[in-house]
């Protein structure tokens, strides 16, 4: 990738001197308060990003989103976040475009990963992306009305911009939105609402979104298709897409031409109601993101708020002990959610339900120990923003004893130090004997759905996907954050790109987090006492500004981009709360990784990449 | 489940010999019906979101709901008996889901699994999200949490289970397969400009109407949210009136008015006790649900007494035996 005449810049002013310096016109420094990057020039947009790629070194797009400025500065602005797969802090850059028409070029040909991103720009922001081959809606469905995500939009249950409401607090007069909408329901109509022409597009756009000039009136009627070619549905109901995920795939005989991934299903606006709520709102929301590692995505969203709150005058960061809880929350989350994703992805392979029931078995112990700790099992709210809200308990005691098996009371650190010694050494290792070397495992799995490095620098890939295909990118390592800089762990690396890799990958993660859990259980034990919470903070004072927090979640990189209009006094509520989703970006290249496979193989690819749809549609 | 129990259909009012128990059954069609049906309830392997999650663990080992016949959990929608909507229903997903229902057979049912799929849950206010799966298809039970416990969708289950066996054969209305004929498929929504659901046309088109005379959409107008000041509490407030007052003659009415109040107050304080001793108090039976909703009335809820309970259950069993 790189020749002589790259400079191997990751250094941000430095990289920002050189951009200016070559492009003194189109490239100007963002002096708003609490801003990061440089303001590029929308016409010159795609050379100033190949530069970034090609001559300093900033090969990985991370995220890529619209904000709407709408009474700030009157302007829509794409913000993007470029890293070096090498390591070291972002260069964001940003472009900016008038709110009418809004047009910006399309960087998919510099970054293939923002193929995704600017389509869910233009969904929801309404930002056209000139030279983007297939602009359609990707989360709503086409017809939608309107772009949600701008801030003169409302939807049909609004109340008013800020939580909390005024009708529940002070007073409290609640009422049930249904009651005020006319139809009863969530819905609401534009007034040129013409009944006589009704007609759903949604379907029809995906087709020819395909390039196959394919009329969904003509399909079952057997003269207009002559060719061999055949069109299959998968999904949203479909047991092996892990939710309510779709693909359009179009078969010669069973080998795979074209695939589409359809999403939107499971599209529940995390990013508006996020922008109505507190900042201290988000979090149970986040929970729900991916949902099978809650903690992580906590982490990730308080991570980015402190990264604002740490400006501000009252602010005391975490403490040790609340450190190395929190990356012990993260790490038995990541190993949950690889047991998962094994379990799952054998399912797809055939071996229907068996290793799945092993992995969740281990799975359950581990929850066991969140609900004690956090009082649920998979929605943990547990992170604040400077801390966990409460400590690990003394004793691990069952709530409800409905349970078909025995009563819980454990003495919480034997349960753990049981549990990351033995139980879960011996669970992987369990999985690693019946699996690894299966003859079915290695023919169905070896060489398939390759995936070639540049090839997913390039899609924005990311978590076991990328490393998998020799990209040693772990952002643990590579911009670290909380306690890992300390810890002693390795990135886990496979070369091959194949599913097999990323089946290996995982075992292999799993046995770096139960090496990160054992250096943490002295840690838990030596800061035993120590305050987990600084001061309670009901509404904490956000400053003004942007931040991007990112960590490492079991799925690849989770993002969170944060944007803080208010004061000390205004409302704190975030501007903009946008999520860099790694399972949504990860499904950028899915269609490239299925083509000429055979459509079995389709499952599988997907299995191997583990989605989650709670996140990949938010 | 291990042997049949012939003994658990036989409750008509002709007697079996007591020998015979094991061999013979003497039954109703209906509760023959309905115990085939609730003994092998089919699940459609469907799942939304997170509340997926934790059914696809109440079907695990730990959990197992095999235990009461409904393990086999069917992916095709035609050979399932019951749907469980396990979370968030988007409006885009709406039209699946109804077509999924329309394609299976009868007698079907629906459990809404989550705060999501009974009323919107958390994501309510969003702009793709339907306020609850009974906004399009009859609901059978609901299961509250976010997400239910495993042991909470297996209680949702087994309500179900006992609602199929209320169910009669004798009474056409009761469920709908027991009708003449097929019954009607739910109606699938529309994607338009916002989902348009086809029993509602009448109503948009009467709306649309209006629009376009520029006259407003007659949403039912609610009550203003009462504003509570941030005062000072009211003997003061009351205080600062009489002061604030430059007529002698209001300021002594209202000063004889806040002593009047004082008195009442007093004797409101001394009367309650008593009031409860005279047994104006409801039982703890009836105190109860009050209790639940707004605690406050009834000074707390009523302690529950173990030993009463206890006595109950077991009397309850010693009838059974």
């Amino acid at each position: 990738m790189t020749d002589n005449a790259v400079v191997e810049q990751t250094d941000t002013n430095a990289a920002i001197a050189v951009l200016k310096e070559k492009f003194p016109d189109a490239v100007q420094d963002d002096t708003r308060e609490g801003y990061k990057g440089i303001i590029v020039d929308k016409n010159k947009l795609v050379e100033v990003a190949t530069a970034i790629r090609d001559e300093l070194g900033f090969d990985y797009l991370s995220s890529a989103t619209g904000v709407d400025y709408l009474g700030i500065g009157d302007h829509l602005e794409m913000v993007y976040h470029a890293y070096s797969t090498s390591g070291g802090p972002a260069l964001v850059f940003k472009a900016q475009t008038l709110r009418d028409n809004a047009e910006i070029p399309s960087l998919i040909d510099v970054w293939p990963g923002a193929d995704f991103q600017e389509r869910e720009a233009w969904d929801l922001m309404g930002i056209r992306f000139s030279g983007h081959p297939n602009l359609k809606r990707i989360l709503l469905w086409e017809g939608f009305n309107g772009h949600p995500l701008r801030k003169d939009w409302k939807e049909a249950y609004y109340e008013q911009d800020h939580k909390p409401f005024d009708s529940r607090w002070p007073g409290g007069h609640v009422f049930r939105a249904e009651e005020r909408n006319v139809y009863g329901k969530n819905v609401a109509y534009p007034d040129d609402l013409d009944l006589s022409t009704l007609t759903d597009v949604s379907e029809e756009s995906i087709y020819s979104g395909m390039g196959l000039g394919v009329s969904v009136q003509n399909l079952g009627n057997s003269e207009h298709l002559q060719t061999d070619r055949l069109i299959v549905n998968m999904g949203p109901h479909h047991p092996s897409t892990h939710g309510v995920f779709r693909m359009v795939v179009s078969l010669n005989g069973e080998t795979i031409e074209s695939l589409e991934p359809v999403m939107g299903y499971l599209h529940r606006n995390h990013e508006k109601i996020g922008e109505r709520n507190t900042f201290l709102h988000n979090m149970p929301f986040t929970d729900r993101l991916d949902y099978i590692s809650s903690m992580g995505n906590n982490h990730g969203y308080a991570l980015a708020v402190e990264q604002l709150l740490s400006q501000g005058a009252r602010w005391t960061p975490p403490t040790y002990r609340a450190e190395a809880i929190r990356v012990l929350m993260v790490e038995l989350t990541r190993i949950v959610n690889h047991l998962w994703a094994i379990g799952f992805l054998l399912n797809d392979l055939g071996a229907f339900f068996t290793p799945a029931l092993y992995a969740i078995a281990e799975r359950e112990r581990i929850l066991d120990f969140f609900e004690a700790t956090a009082g649920s099992r998979m929605m943990c709210n547990y992170m604040r923003f400077g801390g966990v809200f409460k400590d690990i308990p003394e004793r691990i005691k069952s709530v409800a004893n409905l349970v078909n098996d025995m009563v819980r009371d454990f003495n919480t650190m034997d349960y753990l130090t049981e549990l990351i010694n033995e139980r879960l050494p011996r669970a992987v290792d369990e999985l690693d004997q019946f699996l690894t070397d299966s003859e079915i495992i290695r023919t169905r799995t070896v060489g398939v759905g390759y995936l070639p490095p540049e090839m997913a620098i390039a899609y924005s890939a990311a978590g076991p996907l990328l490393r998998a295909s020799g990209v040693p990118y772990d952002i643990r390592r590579a911009d670290p954050y909380s306690i890992y800089p300390e810890l002693d762990f390795d990135v886990a690396v496979r070369y091959n790109g194949d599913i097999y890799d990323r089946y290996l990958i995982r075992l292999d993660e799993v046995r770096e987090s139960i090496r990160i859990l054992k250096q943490i259980l002295p840690r838990l034990e030596r800061t035993h006492g120590e305050n987990v919470f600084g001061p309670k903070q009901h509404t904490p004072r956000v400053p003004l500004g942007e931040a991007y927090g990112r960590v490492e979640n079991p799925k690849g990189e989770l993002g969170y981009y944060v944007v803080s209009a208010g004061d000390e006094k205004g409302p704190q509520n975030p501007w903009r709360y946008h999520v860099r989703a790694p399972s949504f970006i990860n499904l950028t290249a899915l269609g490239e990784m299925c083509k000429g496979h055979k459509v079995a193989d389709v499952v599988a690819i997907l299995g191997s990449i583990d989605i989650v749809l709670g996140e990949t549609d938010r | 489940m291990s042997e049949l129990d012939l003994r658990e259909l036989n409750n008509t009012e002709f007697p079996v010999p007591a020998d015979m128990q094991g061999n013979v059954a003497i039954t109703s069609l209906s509760k023959l019906y309905n115990w085939s049906r609730r003994s092998s309830l089919w699940p459609m392997l469907f799942g939304l979101a997170c509340c997926a999650i934790e059914m696809i663990a109440t079907a695990a080992a730990r959990y197992d709901f095999s235990r009461f016949g409904m393990e086999v959990m069917r992916a095709s929608p035609r050979q399932s008996d019951l749907m469980i909507v396990s979370g968030t229903v988007t409006k885009k997903m709406v039209v699946p889901i109804v077509r999924l229902y329309n394609q299976m057979p009868e007698p079907k049912y629906v459990l809404a699994m989550g705060a999501c799929a009974s009323g919107g849950g958390p994501f309510k206010e969003g702009y793709n999200v339907v306020s609850g799966i009974d906004k399009y298809l009859p609901v059978d039970v609901y299961v509250p949490g976010c997400p239910p416990t495993p042991q909470a969708l297996i209680y949702g289950m087994i309500a179900l289970q006992k609602k199929i066996d209320g169910q009669s054969l004798a009474n056409m209305d009761d469920v709908p397969w027991y009708g003449v004929g097929p019954a009607e498929p739910a109606p699938v929504p529309i994607l338009g400009p916002d989902i348009i659901d086809p029993r509602q046309m009448d109503l948009i088109r009467r709306q649309a109407e209006m629009a376009a005379a520029g006259k407003s959409f007659a949403v039912r107008a609610l009550p203003e949210p009462i504003k509570v000041e941030k005062a000072a509490p009211k003997a003061a407030a009351a205080k600062a009136a009489v002061a604030a007052t430059d007529d002698p003659a209001k300021a002594e009415r209202l000063r004889k008015r806040e002593e009047a109040l004082a008195r009442k107050r007093a004797a409101q304080g001394q009367n309650a006790p008593a009031a409860e001793a005279a047994g104006e108090a409801p039982t703890p039976a009836q105190a109860a649900p009050v209790a639940e909703a707004a605690p406050s009335e009834q000074g707390g809820k009523p302690k529950f007494d173990k030993e009463a309970m206890m006595a109950k259950i077991r009397a309850k069993k010693a009838n059974k035996g």
